[in-house]
């Protein structure tokens, strides 16, 4: 399954990364690479197999429920690229 | 190079030699000062760090207890948290990890933040944004990765003792390229509320040390259940500091593949097979064991789970609430990609692709879910091993330090150091690795893996093995 210039740019717009246009095609022969080393999982017929999602067989693990102090305002602000009015401050939505 | 040896109140300090458990003896003994003992460690660090770059961050804190070094990615409060990223450049968190509360508690303080792989990604600590470390052994290799950091550290003599964390095999196997001790722990023994999370139902933090005493000594201080962390659990039993010399009634299986794998170096191979030869003559009844398809898919299987679960974890950095912020005239969405692209090395970039392509829709089973099951099926392999074996054993690393430059642009080839490493690590079981012997000069480590929880058998195991094996984790050029 060879992975398309779409699908790298289709793939980049999900993740929210902004490819240049010359770096394309290497970052599309370094997955194309990854890709069909670990598409060897699909050799295995493993239609009976339960997947595993997670090591530990927990169910449930409830928190008491304590209230604890959250940050002060200033602490969640202290480390924002622009901090404003105690709120972040980012360019317009779809502007 | 002499080694780095500084007289006080009567006691010598040579940070090279001393274990933690012998500097927490000199404490309790008044014959060192705590602050006499982290001066000991800073002088170190002012003196051989400009070669080996350990450390990103020297905090310099003083304190009664034995002091301590931090992979980057455990949140320290105040002090600089950079997971090895750009993207996190200038962040100070205001809170501390669980593993780092504890060591604070425990009164250890903080000598610095150990340089890492990007986001933990990456077998050589090459990736950091900040610059490669390098081997104490050989500062042309490199010291493993991604807690390349915290091993050489450990071995040249910069701190007694340190935290990595440990995803694919990012404790293990550095602690095998730079001759030191490590723990990967059993999934949900240690905490990872405070982690700068890379892949969530992998990454454990654990210990990097001299000696297995040691190593049991500081996980004893992580473990254990955590409000803040629901994936944690209550160790069925205390940690046991190992003292034992023998492995008699030991059953330990040489799993076939694991030991015969196509890129094991030779002399990786002859140095671990006469670490098994000596379990024998200390007592344990030693069989070959096979796990056939953990080892033939395993690698497969770890570069679909933990890239996708990386390309949710790294969805927050974007820009706005902490960290780097690209200089953008557009919308939000600008904002967020260009931060993300600039911010962000290679390797995580790569990772986040792969991971959202590979959990994207029409691509969801074929990859991310047959990778689950693969998954599954690694767990049930190394269960059905641990029906006949206490311990399983293989080299951690197919091979020694390799030069810096060596694998930077081949991401695949990089990939295979971990060959070894991440089947039991999918199966979510503690691995020990040890020193066991060098080749051309560079250390050789042995991986010991158990079932869930039994670090304790482990340690002991290591600990007999370590007495007899006597390596010398002081590398040759600094003695």
């Amino acid at each position: 399954m060879a992975i398309t210039r779409d699908d790298v740019l289709h793939v980049a717009t999900l993740a929210r990364l902004e490819i240049p246009e010359d770096e394309v095609e290497t970052v599309r022969d370094q997955l194309g690479a990854i890709l069909e080393a670990v598409g060897k999982v699909s050799e295995l017929d493993l239609a009976d197999v339960e997947p595993m999602t997670h090591p530990l067989d927990l169910v449930n693990q409830w928190a008491e429920d304590e209230p604890r102090p959250s940050l002060p305002e200033e602490e969640a602000l202290v480390n924002a690229p622009d901090p404003s009015d105690g709120a972040f401050r980012v360019p317009a939505v779809g502007g | 190079m002499a080694p780095q040896t500084a007289e006080r109140g009567g006691a010598v300090i040579d940070t090279l030699r001393l274990t933690a458990e012998e500097a927490a003896g000199l404490l309790e003994r008044g014959e060192v000062s705590g602050d006499e003992l982290a001066g000991a460690y800073l002088e170190a660090i002012e003196t051989r760090d400009p070669e080996v770059h350990a450390y990103l961050h020297v905090a310099g804190e003083r304190g009664d207890g034995v002091p301590i070094a931090h992979k980057d990615v455990i949140t320290t409060k105040g002090i600089p948290t950079t997971a090895g990223s750009k993207i996190l450049v200038g962040y100070t968190p205001v809170f501390d990890s669980t593993v780092a509360a504890r060591c604070k508690a425990a009164g250890l303080p903080i000598l610095g933040k150990t340089n890492l792989d990007e986001f933990a990604m990456g077998s050589s600590t090459e990736n950091s944004a900040f610059g490669p470390t390098r081997n104490p052994w050989d500062p042309e290799r490199v010291p493993g990765g991604s807690s390349g950091g915290s091993a050489a550290a450990v071995a040249a003599g910069l701190a007694p003792w340190a935290l990595g964390t440990d995803t694919g095999g990012s404790v293990k196997q550095p602690a095998s390229l730079c001759g030191v001790v490590g723990l990967r722990p059993t999934y949900g023994t240690v905490s990872r509320y405070g982690i700068v999370a890379f892949a969530s139902s992998l990454d454990q933090v654990g210990p990097l040390t001299k000696t297995v005493r040691d190593n049991a000594r500081l996980y004893a201080l992580i473990a254990g259940k955590d409000p803040c962390d629901s994936t944690t659990v209550e160790l069925p039993e205390p940690v046991a500091i190992p003292a034992g010399e023998d492995l008699k009634g030991l059953r330990i299986g040489v799993p076939r593949e694991m030991n015969e794998a196509e890129g094991i170096d030779a002399d990786v191979r002859e140095s671990v097979n006469a670490a098994i030869r000596l379990a024998g003559e200390l007592g344990a009844e030693v069989e070959e064991a096979s796990l056939p398809r953990s080892v033939d898919y395993g690698l497969a299987c770890y570069y679909l789970v933990a890239p996708a679960e990386a390309s949710s974890n790294l969805a927050r950095y974007d820009g706005v609430r902490y960290g780097f912020r690209a200089e953008v005239d557009g919308d939000l969405t600008e904002l967020y990609s260009r931060t993300r692209w600039e911010g962000f090395g290679a390797e995580p970039k790569r990772r986040i692709l792969l991971g959202t392509y590979a959990l994207s829709a029409g691509y969801y089973e074929a990859y991310y879910g047959q990778a689950q099951k693969v998954r599954t099926v690694i767990a049930q392999e190394h269960a059905a091993a641990f029906e006949r074996f206490d311990l399983l054993v293989s080299p951690t690393s197919p091979t020694v330090a390799f030069r810096i430059g060596e694998k930077a642009e081949n991401p695949l080839a990089m990939y295979l150091s971990d060959l070894l490493t991440i089947p039991s690590n999918m199966a979510g079981l503690p691995g020990l690795s040890i020193p066991c012997g060098l080749s051309d000069g560079l250390p050789v480590g042995l991986q010991l893996i158990g079932p869930q929880f039994s670090e304790n058998t482990l340690f002991r195991a290591g600990h007999a093995l370590e007495r007899a094996l006597a390596f010398d984790y002081v590398p040759e050029r600094l003695r």
